[in-house]
C-alpha cells in the first residue's frame, strides 16, 4: 500500500465507546449517519475537522464498555484510517478487526504524537513516522488469524469467501 | 487447567489448552438485543448470507430501546421481527414477553450451568455467574457466528479473585464485592482476562449474587468472569435448566496469572462516583459529601432480580421517596415483574413513588425511561456510569447496590441504609 499521510487526534485513556457514539444516536446502522456525531461527547471538533486519512491516536484501554460495533464503524465511516492505542478494550478490538478498521498497540507512538501532529504511514507495513518529530514507528504483525480478516477485507467477506458466496 | 482453560478445551474439542492459544468453539447460545441483532442483521443481509448453522442457538432478546422509544427504533426493530419472521427462529423475545437478555436467559432456563455462550452484548459474561464460559461480542462475530455455528476465541490469562470473611455491615452485598474489586484492579485491569471467583464469601453468595458480580466483569475490562459449581448455582439450576447441566471440577493444579484476597469483614456498601466504575468509595465516605440525587434507578442487568427488589422493597414498605427525587424501578424481566406483582413488590415501589415498568434496559444506556438531564445526579442500581451514558453529558451517574438505591431515594441524599432502617 502506497505511503499515506494525515493528521493525528490525540485522546488520553479509557475512550469508551459511549463517548466515541453515544446511545441516543444508535437506533440507525447507516454508517454516513452515525459519524456525524463520532466523539461528539469528547471532542465536538472532532467531526468538523477530521479528514481522510488522518488517525487517532489514544492511551489506555480504548474502546472500552458497550460491545456496539457502531463505535468502530463510526470512526471509520468518518475517514479516520487507523487506531494506534497503548492497548484496546477486547471487544472493540475484535470489532474494529472484524469491520477492516486496522488497530495498531504501539504505546511508544502513543507518548510520542500530540493533537495536530502530522503523520506518515504504511498501514499493510504497520508503519508511522511523526513528521513533527521524526520519530518512526512500527507495529508488530497481525497475528494469522487477524491477518486472515484483514486480508478478506474483514470477517464477513472472509465467511462469504469460505461459504462460496 | 483453570476454569476458563477447562470449559474452552472442552469446547474446542482439545486435551489441553493454554492462555494465548487459539481455539474455535461451538458456542451453545448465540444471543443478539435489539441493537446488536438488527445490525448483524443488515449485515448478513447486505452479504446475502441467510443459511445459519443452528437456528435453536440463535437468541434475539428485545430489550434496549423496546416497547419502541421513537420512529427510528420502530424501524430497526421492524427490520428483526420481518427477519425472525422469514427464517422461523423460535427464539424470540418481544417487549413483555422476555425482559433484559441476561436476566432472562440464566433465569428463565435457556443458558445452562456448562455452556458456553457468545452474546452481542458487552454484560454478556454475566452468564459465567452460574458456571458457564460467556463472553461479549460484536455484531459482525454474531453475524458470522450465525452462520459459521463457530467462533474463534484466545484463551486468556485468568485472574484468580478471592473473597474471604463475612460483611459485618448488614447491606453489604455481591454489588459492593465487584464494585471493590474493579476498584482495586481498575476499570482495565482484567483487560483480554478471565476472573475465577473463590473463597468463603463467595460461596455464601446466592446464584443471583453470582450473576451480579459477574456481570460486571466487562467493567474490569474482562473478556469473562466464572464460578465454580456448588450448591447455590446447583439450587438455582433445579429449577430452572432447560437442559442438562455439565459441571466442570475445579483443578487443584490449576495455574492463575495473578491472585487478589479480600477479606470483606470491614467492606460498606460501596458508592462508585461519576465518571468511572472503578471511582468506588464507602457509603460512610459519600455520606460525608453529602450528594443530593435527582433520580434514583432501580434496575438493569446488575440489580433488577428478585433478590435485588426484594431488599429495595424491604427497605421502601411503607415509605415515600423525598419530594426531589424522582424514582424510576424496572424489574429486569416479565418474569420476575409479575413475581414482583405478586409479592406486592411492585405496590411497594408506586406507593412509595416509584414510576414502574418491566422489561427493559430503560435509562442504564440512556436509552428511554429516565434519561437525566443536565447537572443533574442520579443514583443507580446498573453497572456503569460514564459520561453521557444514562443522558445528558453534564449529567452524573453514581453506582450501588439496591439497598442504597431504595434508603437513598428516601432519603433524597446518598445515605447508609442504616439510617433508613435503623439496623
Amino acid at each position: 500500500m502506497a505511503l499515506q499521510k494525515g493528521t493525528v487526534f490525540r485522546y488520553g485513556r479509557d475512550v469508551n465507546t459511549d463517548i466515541i457514539i453515544p446511545a441516543r444516536y444508535m437506533s440507525t446502522q447507516d454508517p454516513k449517519e452515525l459519524a456525524k456525531y463520532c466523539m461528539e461527547d469528547i471532542d465536538p471538533e472532532f467531526v468538523k475537522n477530521v479528514k481522510p486519512g488522518d488517525i487517532i491516536v489514544a492511551e489506555e484501554n480504548f474502546g472500552c464498555g458497550s460491545s456496539r460495533e457502531h463505535a468502530p464503524i463510526s470512526i471509520k465511516a468518518s475517514g479516520i484510517t487507523c487506531i494506534i492505542a497503548t492497548f484496546f478494550a477486547r471487544i472493540f478490538y475484535r470489532n474494529a478487526v472484524n469491520i477492516g478498521l486496522p488497530v495498531f498497540e504501539l504505546p511508544s507512538a502513543v507518548e510520542n504524537f500530540r493533537m495536530g501532529d502530522q503523520v506518515e504511514y504504511d498501514l499493510e507495513k504497520g508503519w508511522f513516522k511523526n513528521c513533527r518529530t521524526g520519530s518512526q514507528f512500527q507495529a508488530k504483525p497481525f497475528t494469522p488469524e487477524i491477518k486472515e480478516i484483514f486480508d478478506a477485507g474483514g470477517l464477513i467477506e472472509l465467511v462469504k469467501q469460505q461459504t462460496g458466496r | 487447567m483453570n476454569l476458563t482453560e477447562q470449559f474452552l478445551a472442552r469446547g474446542s474439542g482439545k486435551a489441553k489448552v493454554s492462555p494465548g492459544d487459539i481455539v474455535t468453539v461451538t458456542p451453545d447460545i448465540m444471543m443478539g438485543n435489539d441493537v446488536t441483532s438488527s445490525l448483524a442483521i443488515k449485515i448478513l443481509q447486505d452479504a446475502g448470507l441467510e443459511k445459519f448453522a443452528d437456528k435453536n442457538k440463535m437468541f434475539i432478546v428485545m430489550s434496549h430501546y423496546v416497547p419502541n422509544k421513537d420512529i427510528k427504533t420502530s424501524e430497526m426493530t421492524l427490520l428483526i421481527r420481518n427477519f425472525v419472521k422469514k427464517h422461523g427462529l423460535p427464539f424470540f423475545f418481544e417487549a413483555g414477553k422476555g425482559g433484559i437478555e441476561h436476566a432472562l436467559l440464566p433465569d428463565e432456563g435457556y443458558v445452562v450451568a456448562g455452556d458456553i455462550v457468545i452474546g452481542a452484548d458487552s454484560h454478556s459474561c454475566t452468564y459465567g455467574g452460574i458456571h458457564t464460559f460467556a463472553t461479549g461480542i460484536g455484531s459482525t462475530d454474531l453475524a458470522a457466528a450465525w452462520v459459521r455455528g463457530k467462533i474463534w476465541l484466545r484463551v486468556p490469562e485468568t485472574i484468580k479473585a478471592v473473597f474471604n470473611g463475612v460483611p459485618k455491615h448488614p447491606w453489604t452485598s455481591a454489588k459492593d464485592f465487584v464494585l471493590h474489586l474493579i476498584k482495586e484492579i481498575g476499570d482495565d485491569g482484567a483487560t483480554y482476562q478471565a476472573i475465577e471467583y473463590h473463597g468463603e464469601a463467595i460461596e455464601n453468595l446466592t446464584a443471583e449474587g453470582k450473576l451480579t458480580i459477574a456481570n460486571m466483569a466487562i467493567e474490569a475490562g474482562a473478556k469473562n468472569a466464572v464460578f465454580p459449581w456448588d450448591k447455590s448455582i446447583e439450587q438455582y439450576e433445579s429449577t430452572r435448566a432447560q437442559r442438562h447441566v455439565r459441571p466442570i471440577e475445579t483443578d487443584p493444579k490449576a495455574v492463575f496469572a495473578r491472585k487478589y484476597e479480600w477479606n470483606v469483614e470491614n467492606l460498606e456498601p460501596q458508592v462508585s462516583y461519576p465518571h468511572l466504575p472503578s471511582k468506588a468509595k464507602p457509603v460512610s465516605q459519600a455520606m460525608k459529601d453529602n450528594i443530593k440525587i435527582d433520580q434514583v434507578f432501580i434496575g438493569s442487568c446488575t440489580n433488577a432480580k428478585m433478590e435485588d427488589l426484594r431488599i429495595a422493597a424491604g427497605i421502601l414498605k411503607g415509605k415515600k421517596i423525598a419530594d426531589h427525587v424522582r424514582g424510576v424501578a424496572i424489574p429486569a424481566s416479565q418474569k420476575i415483574f409479575r413475581q414482583a406483582i405478586e409479592e406486592g413488590i411492585v405496590d411497594i415501589f408506586a406507593q412509595a413513588g416509584f414510576a414502574v415498568t418491566g422489561g427493559t434496559c430503560g435509562p442504564c444506556l440512556g436509552g428511554h425511561f429516565g434519561i437525566i438531564g443536565p447537572g443533574e445526579k442520579m443514583l443507580s442500581t446498573s453497572n456503569r456510569n460514564f459520561v453521557g451514558r444514562t443522558g445528558h453529558p453534564k449529567g452524573e451517574t453514581y453506582l450501588c447496590n439496591p439497598a442504597v438505591a431504595a434508603a437513598s431515594a428516601v432519603a433524597g441524599y446518598i445515605v447508609d441504609p442504616s439510617e433508613i432502617t435503623g439496623s
